[in-house]
């Protein structure tokens, strides 16, 4: 049945086509997985990563194009389908139930009817074995985010794949935790199952993955084996060209520049008992700096991001000053009106309303701070000028999209990401708050929009980040802070900063911050 | 064999469009259902039930008066509804609106004049609006649920307009009847075209709302901050449009159209306050809203389509004696499966045989999120 009839191929796929309306969004795609190897699937975002992995996994059925499983023709029609072949996933989007526990949540996607307490203690054994320690019987709620990740990958292994699909796993981790997830790939690898790796971080595919294939607009532009490329070489095939690499003027006369964001003495009470309570955080952002807060997800990034935007008021109007005013009374709508701009983690639903247009979505931040520009007398929305202002920002960050005006939802994450951070910049604010600003997007779409933050606050804006990624805070900041449990370290200056003390502070390390676990618990 | 149901990736533009045709040929054969088990030929009572309450022009104004309430309220829902606000209510503020807005004819029936129908007009509104605000009050303040609270509200007017007819107002020339005085000839709403039928101004007051809600909706700022705050809350914090504050935009402006409507019936098709003086209108303009798909211009179809279930409910019962409740039956249909069809917008039925136990359904966790 198969052409290729050496037997050593776990899954191979041949000419694999998905097309969308008039987006062909994988174009005859061919992919060979082996018996026990790391195999990295790389590309930009709307490469067709998704699609084509969505396709493996049995949640979209291609157009054409054929599949084998070990040397057989298989149609794989739903997740189940996959599943009893013996393909797994790991999203990166984890689907647990945050006031389950851990066993609970297994026992929903297992649906075999075994009693709880088995699953738990076959879980709890394989977690240990594979060295991924794991409490079965704690609250979903109470873990942290690499935590949870355990779950969703013990949840797969439970099922005994022989193809583990990851998608981006290390997003969410501190780099101790990665090197952790690594050796259980290795050792997984090592018992000759297959992993399909979906990551653009290079460094961490050049160090695990034995081959890996390229995919760019849809099409697989080359097949190599990433240990013998440098990173650079690796994202030039993914993008096509070489990606400017992003330059970062030193910061003159800091010192002496205004305070434009200033926190003083932020607290706030845990919203709900799966958030984390804010204490006492300091923080200048002067004119002129960015300034990266670094932490892994979970630690009171959400809860700060949402006191300093105004989308919840704190009781101290000092507690957040812009510009040399208190702010901290003032809705998100009176802070824009003092020359803040933010940019919040969640793009669909938070960033964007899914099912309205872009250029209704430009609406959502701007109807305030552009209302003259775009809402007329008597409140008449001027539709012509917010499609034309959608349309200027569509152009300068390059968003890629299937129809003139479409809705948010149907932009893919990188691209709608774009497009909500094209929508501040053009305002050109003097403070910008931005919570991952480059989550899930590719590399030439992620260097685009770092630049544009460098160039906004060289031009004399304030720009605060907050990102997991430390690559990206290296790459960017001026001085490096930590948030851990809900606490913000002291601000580190770059060239002080190292991954090792960042990664450390991450982890909680400085005293005064672990003793604080047991009460958010 | 069996029936599954998978969500479409986006919404079907077919199926919005197609969902409340299929709705009303679902209740017609249901509804030919029932007539057939009632003894009665379905051809003749559907000729009876819809055409001939409509065969003749007067009977097209006895339409109108019937439609003007269902869509002055139903546009009002709509903003509601659009806003994730879920105003039950509306009985009530229609009653409140013509309780309050008939002050005047009947405490003050000597004032006459062109100021008179203004004000009660006005009047009706505020009433409305101010019994909408209750609902709104309690679940900004104290987080109730505004479904239970304004639909107990309705209640709490029908008694209260009951003992209001029965005790303080009531006619003292009455006979003891339980109403109000007649109102003056100033307290009238004026009939459109007095040669031709009773129809009143209510249904052009119905038209104007119609209009311009639409126009609120579609292209004004605020009715970018219902749709916003109705389908994504937490975008709509971040766009800075107060969840409060919509809740009382969106009730009070309910309110006060329900309150128009009420006093328009009272002043128009009624003149004077009665124990009852709706045939529960408050509560088919939910269905109408929903039929019209929570668009201003759909709720005038739709509103004239559930019109004529009162005027057909009236006719079968006096051409073949059956109880005028079967309008209600009808308008539980239509409602029962408007919603029914709904679901084919978001999700396409996949019938999944025995042949291919592979295709089992596989837990949408994912999709979930």
């Amino acid at each position: 049945m198969s052409a290729d009839q050496d037997g050593a191929n776990l899954l191979e796929v041949r000419g694999l086509t998905k097309i969308f309306g008039t987006l062909t969004a994988c174009d005859h795609v061919d992919l060979n997985i082996a018996k026990g190897e790391i195999h990295a699937l790389l590309g930009e975002n709307g490469a067709g990563k998704s699609t084509l992995v969505k396709m493996l996994f049995g949640s979209l059925e291609p157009n054409s194009g054929e599949i084998f499983w070990n040397g057989q023709a298989v149609r794989i029609t739903s997740p189940g389908t996959a599943k009893k072949l013996g393909i797994g996933m790991v999203f990166q989007h984890f689907s647990l139930f945050e006031a389950l526990t851990a066993a609970e949540n297994i026992a929903l996607s297992l649906d075999d009817g075994s009693p709880i307490s088995t699953i738990a203690a076959k879980a709890r054994a394989l977690s240990y074995s594979y060295g991924l320690p794991l409490d079965p019987l704690s609250l979903v709620g109470d873990l942290s985010v690499g935590e949870r990740q355990r779950i969703e990958i013990i949840r797969c292994l439970l099922q005994t794949p022989q193809l583990i699909i990851l998608d981006e796993p290390t997003s969410v981790l501190t780099p101790q935790e990665a090197d952790k997830l690594f050796e259980t790939l290795e050792r997984l690898r090592s018992e000759g199952k297959s992993i399909l790796y979906i990551s653009h971080r290079l460094e961490e595919v050049k160090r695990i993955c034995d081959r890996a294939t390229v995919l760019r607009h849809g099409k697989v532009v080359g097949h190599c084996n990433p240990r013998q490329e440098t990173a650079s070489s690796l994202a030039r095939m993914m993008v096509g060209n070489e990606i400017q690499a992003v330059v970062r003027a030193p910061a003159e006369d800091i010192e002496t520049a205004p305070v434009l964001l200033q926190i003083r003495e932020l607290t706030r009470k845990p919203a709900t008992p799966f958030s984390i309570p804010l204490r006492n955080i300091n923080l200048e952002v002067r004119a002129g700096e960015v300034i990266g807060i670094a932490g892994v997800a979970g630690n009171g990034q959400g809860e700060f991001f949402e006191s300093v935007s105004g989308e919840v008021l704190q009781q101290d109007a000092g507690s957040v000053r812009i510009r040399g005013k208190d702010a901290g009374g003032l809705t998100i709508t009176g802070r824009r009106l003092m020359g803040a701009a933010f940019v919040p983690e969640e793009r669909l639903g938070h960033g964007a309303a899914p099912r309205m247009k872009l250029s209704e979505n430009l609406l959502l931040s701007r109807h305030a701070t552009d209302g003259k520009m775009l809402v007329g007398a008597g409140g008449m929305v001027k539709s012509d000028a917010i499609y034309t202002a959608a349309q200027r920002i569509i152009k300068v960050m390059d968003v890629r999209k299937s129809a003139p005006d479409p809705e948010a939802a149907a932009l893919s994450g990188g691209n709608l990401q774009k497009f909500i951070v094209g929508r501040e910049l053009d305002r050109r604010p003097s403070v910008l708050v931005v919570n991952q600003p480059t989550w899930g997007v590719d590399a030439g779409a992620a260097a685009h929009i770092r630049q544009a933050l460098i160039e906004l606050a060289r031009s004399g804006s304030a720009v605060l980040v907050i990102s997991q990624d430390l690559d990206e805070l290296f790459e960017i900041s001026d001085a490096i802070t930590v948030m851990h449990n809900g606490e913000l370290s002291k601000p580190l200056p770059i060239a002080e900063a190292t991954f090792e003390k960042i990664g450390l502070l991450m982890g909680g390390a400085e005293p005064g911050h672990a003793e604080h676990t047991l009460e958010t618990a | 064999m069996r029936l599954e149901l998978v969500k479409r990736p986006q919404r079907s533009m077919l199926f919005s469009a197609l969902s409340p045709f299929i709705a009303f040929v679902l209740t017609i054969i249901a509804g030919a259902i029932m007539f057939a088990l009632l003894g009665v030929n379905p051809l003749t009572a559907f000729r009876i039930y819809f055409i001939e309450p409509i065969s003749q022009v007067w009977q097209l104004h006895e339409l109108a008066i019937k439609a003007a309430p269902l869509i002055l309220i139903a546009v009002g829902l709509s903003v509601c509804y659009k806003a994730n606000i879920w105003n039950i209510g509306a009985e009530g503020q229609f009653i409140l609106g013509g309780i309050v807005g008939s002050i005047f004819p009947v405490l003050f029936p000597q004032f006459e004049g062109p100021l008179v129908l203004p004000l009660m007009l006005l009047f009706g509104m505020i009433g409305g609006a101010a019994y909408a605000a209750i609902p709104a009050l309690l679940k900004t303040r104290f987080n109730t649920n505004e479904i239970l609270t304004s639909l107990m509200l309705v209640y709490v007017a029908q008694l209260f307009l009951d003992w209001l007819v029965r005790g303080p107002w009531r006619d003292p020339q009455g006979h003891g009847f339980p109403q109000t005085i007649q109102f003056n000839d100033s307290a009238i709403l004026p009939e459109l075209l007095p040669e031709s039928g009773r129809a009143n101004w209510g249904f052009v007051f119905a038209l104007i709302a119609a209009v311009l809600i639409w126009i609120l909706m579609s292209r004004m700022l605020k009715g970018f901050e219902v749709r916003v705050l109705g389908s994504s809350p937490r975008a709509g914090r971040f766009a800075g449009f107060g969840l409060s504050r919509m809740v009382f935009f969106a009730f009070l402006l309910s309110g006060a159209l329900a309150g128009l409507a009420g006093i328009s019936e009272v002043s128009g098709a009624i003149g004077q306050l009665q124990p009852v003086i709706s045939p529960g209108y408050g509560f088919t303009a939910i269905i109408v809203a929903f039929l019209g798909r929570l668009n201003p211009l759909g709720i005038v179809a739709a509103g004239l389509v559930l019109a004529l279930t009162y005027l057909g409910g009236e006719a079968v019962q006096s051409a073949l004696g059956i109880s005028d409740k079967v309008a209600r039956v009808f308008q539980g249909m239509l409602l029962f499966f408007v919603l029914g069809c709904d679901t084919l917008i978001h999700y396409r039925i996949r019938l999944t045989g025995l042949s291919a136990p592979k295709l089992e359904a596989a837990p949408k966790l994912e999709e979930a999120r």
